[in-house]
C-alpha cells in the first residue's frame, strides 16, 4: 500500500491563520512532511522562494544547476526512498526544462510534486514575458495537474496532489500557481486528502481469481515468475520472498524491478529483456504458466508479442487495470495491489520444488557464462571492459550500494553484473531511456539515504548532458561517487549501428574535453585510469574516499552488449554473440 | 488477427473540470485514432458530466482507449458500447435554398420528402428554409441527399447522444464508490 499515508491521529503541523500563498505552499509541503526539495528560482515563482527563506530551519531546498537537473533529482530521491519527491520551477523555460523528467517520472511510476510559478491570473493567455501553457503541454506525461489561480486554493490543492502522487500506481503531478495566487493572503488550514471519489488506487483481488491463480500455479509444472517494479512500489519484498520460497518458483527481474529480489537468492535466474540474460529469456517461452507481478510486459522485455510466452498460461497481478491485457492477454487477471495480492495467494498455493525445470536455467547459464559472461569478467592486458568495472564495484560493495545508472550500454552492463541485494538500490531511467539522467538521479538520491554508498555509474554520452550538476554536488558537498566509463562513442548506438547498419557510424564518436579538469573545476576529488592494472586500487580509492569523488574509467572503445534480442525478434531467438 | 473496424461508442462520466476534455482527446491523438463526433453534456447527477464520443476502430483498440479514459483521475465511469448496445440520436439542421424551391414550383414535392423521412421545417424566411430532423446517422444522410436537389445551402449535425440499453444507476453506483472508499479508509487507518 502507499507509503508515507496521512497519519491516523494527524496533528496540523502548522497552526490555522492568515498568510500568504506562497508561505501557504511551504506550509503544505511542511504538512505532508517534506523536508528537501530541489529547484530552481525565477520570475514567477519568486514569492515561494522569498517565504522559503523563513524556514530554511525545516524545508532543504537544494539549488540545481537546470531544472531537469531539479526534477531527475527528486525523481532519485523519490525511487530510493519511496516518497514523494519534490521539485519546484519558473514559469516559461523553468517549467519545459522539468517535462523530460515528468515523463520520465509518469513511465517508470515514480510519485513526484512539482510545482511551477505561473504569471499573474489577469495575464494568462497573453503571452506574456515568461508564460508557456504548462498544464497544456504536461497534460499528456503527468498523472494529473492542476493550475492553482486563488490563494485559497492552495492546500486542497496540495493535498489532493500528494495523495494522487503517491497513491495506486504512482505518478508525478504538477501544480502550476499563478503569481497572484502566491502573493494574496488566506486563512491556510490543512486537510490531507484521503480520498477522491472518481478515483479507486486500491483495488482489491477478487477471490475467484486468486484460486484460480493459485490452482494453476499448484499444477503447474514449469512454473516463472517475472517480478517487476510493483513489488518495490508496494513494498512487498518480504512477502514476495516468502512467496516465493514456499513456492519453489524461478524468479527473473525486469529493469525496473531489480533489486525487489535478491540476486544471490538461489530461486533467481536472472535478469529480462533486450539485453538480460539467456535463461530468462528463452525460458519464457518454455513454461507453461507464468506469474508476472507488477510489471507491465514492455516490449523491451516482450521482444516480438506474436511469439511471446504463447505456451503458457500468464496470470498477471497488477495494480493499473489499463495495463492488463494491454500488451499480454493474462489467463487470470488479479487487478490488485502486489503485496495485497501475494497476501491474498500465498495461503492457496503449495509448498513445490521445482530442481528439474530450475536446472533448465542453470543449463542455459552455463552457456552464458561460457559465450559471454567469461570473456567480460577476463581482465584484458591492455584495456577495461565495462564489465570488469561493474563486476568489480558489485563484489565491493556486496551488492548493497544504491548503483544509479544513465542510459545505453553501461546501464544495460550493471543491470546484467551488478549483483543486487539491497533494498530498492537500483535507480534507472527504464520505460523513457532518458540520457542525463543519472547524475542528478543520483543527487537527489544520497539526500533522501545520506548513509548509503550512492555510485553513478554513466557513460560519457549521457555525462555531458546534464554534467552542469556537479555545481549542484560542489555546493552541496553531496557525497556521491561518479564513475564514468568513457569509450568515446555513443555505445549502444553505435552497436547497433555496427549490428543492423553496416558499421556506417553516423554521428556517435565524440571528441571528449578533459573531464578531470571540468570534476576539478567543480572541486571534486577526480582520477582518470587506462590500464587495468589500476582498476582496483582506483575503485578502493574511490569507495574510501568520504565525499563526492569522480573516476573516469577508459574502456575499450566498440565493446558490444550481448546476449541481445533484436528488435522484431522472439525472446527465443536471443543472440550469444 | 487484424480485426475489423467498426463504430464504438463510449460514454464517459466525469468531473465538471477545466481541461478534461483535452485530456480525454488526447488518448486518441496518441494513439492515432480519429474522434468521429463527440458530445459533452451534464448528467441527472450535479456536477457529473456526461461525453459522448463515437469512433470507428477495432474491438481490441477500443478496449484499451476506454480503460485509458478511466484512468484519469477525474473520470468516474467510462464504457464502450457496440451499434446495437445503445438507443441514440442524432440532430441535423439543413437550410434549404427557398427561392429555387418558389423559382422551380417544387415545394408540395419538397414537403412530401420531409414526411417520408420524419422531418420538420424549424423555421423559413424568405430565402431560406430550416429543416430539422432528428434520428440516427444514416436516416441524417439519406436525407441529405434527398434534398440536393432543392440546393442544400448549408448542412450541420450534432454528435451522438445516447443512452445504454441496461438499467444503469449512476447515482447508486456513485453511492456504492463512496462507500467503498469510506470502508478503505477505515480500514486503511485500523478503527
Amino acid at each position: 500500500m502507499s507509503t508515507q499515508a496521512p497519519q491516523t491521529a494527524y496533528k496540523m503541523k502548522t497552526p490555522p491563520r492568515t498568510m500568504t500563498g506562497a508561505e501557504a505552499v511551504v506550509a503544505c509541503l511542511l504538512e505532508e512532511g517534506v523536508d528537501t526539495i530541489f529547484g530552481y528560482p525565477g520570475g514567477a515563482i519568486m514569492p515561494v522562494y522569498d517565504a522559503f527563506y523563513d524556514y530554511q530551519d525545516h524545508l532543504k531546498h537544494i539549488l540545481v544547476r537546470h531544472e531537469q537537473g531539479a526534477v531527475h533529482a527528486a525523481q532519485g530521491y523519490a525511487r530510493v526512498s519511496n516518497r514523494v519527491g519534490v521539485c519546484i520551477a519558473t514559469s516559461g523555460p523553468g517549467a519545459t526544462n522539468l517535462i523530460t523528467g515528468i515523463a520520465d517520472a509518469q513511465i517508470d511510476s515514480t510519485p513526484l510534486v512539482c510545482i511551477t510559478g505561473q504569471v499573474g491570473s489577469h495575464l494568462l493567455g497573453t503571452d506574456a514575458f515568461q508564460e508557456t501553457d504548462v498544464i497544456g503541454i504536461s497534460m499528456p506525461v503527468t498523472k494529473w495537474n492542476y493550475q492553482i489561480t486563488k490563494a485559497e486554493d492552495i492546500p486542497a490543492a496540495f493535498a489532493k496532489a500528494f495523495y494522487i502522487a503517491r497513491s495506486g500506481r504512482p505518478g508525478p503531478v504538477l501544480l502550476d500557481i499563478t503569481k497572484d495566487a502566491q502573493f494574496n493572503k488566506l486563512d491556510f488550514k490543512y486537510e490531507p486528502c484521503t480520498g477522491i471519489r472518481s478515483y479507486a488506487p486500491y483495488p482489491k483481488s477478487r477471490p475467484d481469481d486468486i484460486i484460480a491463480a493459485a490452482s494453476l500455479l499448484n499444477s503447474a509444472k514449469k512454473p516463472y515468475i517475472l517480478v517487476g517494479h510493483g513489488v518495490l512500489i508496494s513494498e512487498a519484498q518480504e512477502e514476495f520472498r516468502a512467496f516465493v520460497e514456499k513456492t519453489g518458483i524461478p524468479v527473473a527481474s525486469t529493469l525496473m524491478g531489480l533489486s525487489a529480489f535478491p540476486c544471490d537468492h538461489p530461486l533467481y535466474v536472472g535478469y529480462l529483456g533486450m539485453h538480460g540474460n539467456y535463461g530468462p529469456n528463452v525460458k519464457t517461452n518454455q513454461a507453461d504458466v507464468i506469474l508476472a507481478v507488477g510489471m507491465r510486459f514492455d516490449d523491451r522485455v516482450t521482444g516480438n508479442l506474436a511469439s511471446y510466452a504463447k505456451q503458457a498460461k500468464v496470470i498477471h497481478i497488477e495494480i493499473d487495470p489499463s495495463e492488463i491485457g494491454k500488451n499480454v492477454k493474462p489467463e487470470v487477471a488479479i487487478n490488485a495491489d502486489a503485496k495485497e495480492a501475494l497476501l491474498a495467494l500465498m495461503p492457496h498455493v503449495h509448498e513445490r520444488t521445482h530442481t528439474a525445470w530450475i536446472q533448465e536455467f542453470k543449463d542455459c547459464d552455463a552457456i552464458e557464462h561460457e559465450k559471454v559472461i567469461k570473456r567480460e569478467f577476463t581482465l584484458p592486458e591492455n584495456s577495461i571492459k565495462m564489465a570488469n568495472v561493474v563486476e568489480r564495484i558489485s563484489r565491493k560493495t556486496s551488492g548493497e550500494a544504491i548503483v544509479v545508472t544513465d542510459v545505453g550500454q553501461h546501464q544495460m552492463v550493471v543491470s546484467r553484473y551488478y549483483a543486487f541485494r539491497g533494498h530498492e538500490n537500483n535507480v534507472t531511467s527504464g520505460g523513457l531511456g532518458t540520457m542525463g539522467f543519472a547524475l542528478p538521479a543520483a543527487i537527489g538520491a544520497k539526500f533522501a539515504r545520506p548513509n548509503d554508498e550512492v555510485i553513478a555509474v554513466i557513460g560519457d554520452g549521457g555525462f555531458q548532458m546534464t554534467l552542469q550538476e556537479l555545481g549542484t554536488i560542489f555546493q552541496e558537498e553531496t557525497g556521491v561517487k561518479i564513475v564514468l566509463l568513457n569509450n568515446n562513442f555513443l555505445g549502444m548506438v553505435r552497436q547497433w549501428q555496427q549490428l543492423f547498419f553496416d558499421r556506417r557510424y553516423s554521428f556517435v564518436e565524440m571528441k571528449n574535453p578533459n573531464f578531470i579538469k571540468i570534476a576539478e573545476g567543480f572541486g571534486i576529488t577526480a582520477r582518470k585510469i587506462e590500464h587495468p592494472s589500476e582498476l582496483d586500487a582506483a575503485l578502493d580509492e574511490m569507495l574510501a574516499h568520504k565525499g563526492p569523488y569522480f573516476l573516469e574509467v577508459v574502456v575499450e572503445r566498440e565493446e558490444n552488449v550481448f546476449p541481445m534480442v533484436p528488435t522484431g525478434a522472439s525472446v527465443a531467438d536471443i543472440r550469444l554473440e | 488477427m487484424n480485426q475489423p473496424k467498426k463504430l464504438f461508442t463510449i460514454i464517459a462520466f466525469t468531473e465538471n473540470r477545466i481541461g478534461l476534455l483535452n485530456r480525454i482527446t488526447i488518448i486518441f491523438t496518441r494513439r492515432h485514432i480519429n474522434i468521429e463526433s463527440l458530445t459533452t453534456s451534464e448528467c441527472e447527477v450535479e456536477g457529473v458530466h456526461r461525453f459522448t464520443i463515437t469512433t470507428r476502430t477495432t474491438e481490441e483498440r477500443a478496449v484499451k482507449v476506454v480503460k485509458q479514459i478511466e484512468k484519469l483521475v477525474e473520470v468516474i465511469k467510462a464504457s464502450l458500447h457496440a451499434e446495437d448496445e445503445t438507443i441514440y440520436q442524432e440532430l441535423a439542421l439543413y437550410k434549404i435554398d427557398a427561392l429555387k424551391i418558389a423559382a422551380d414550383g417544387t415545394f408540395t414535392a419538397f414537403l412530401n420528402t420531409l414526411k417520408k423521412y420524419n422531418a420538420g421545417i424549424q423555421s423559413a424566411e424568405k430565402e431560406y428554409i430550416i429543416v430539422q430532423k432528428l434520428g440516427r446517422r444514416v436516416e441524417i444522410f439519406m436525407l441529405l441527399d434527398a434534398l440536393k436537389e432543392y440546393h442544400v445551402l448549408e448542412f450541420a449535425k450534432s454528435g451522438r447522444v445516447a443512452m445504454t440499453r441496461s438499467a444503469n444507476d449512476l447515482d447508486q453506483y456513485l453511492r456504492e464508490m463512496e462507500a467503498t472508499r469510506a470502508a478503505e479508509e477505515i480500514e486503511a487507518i485500523g478503527v
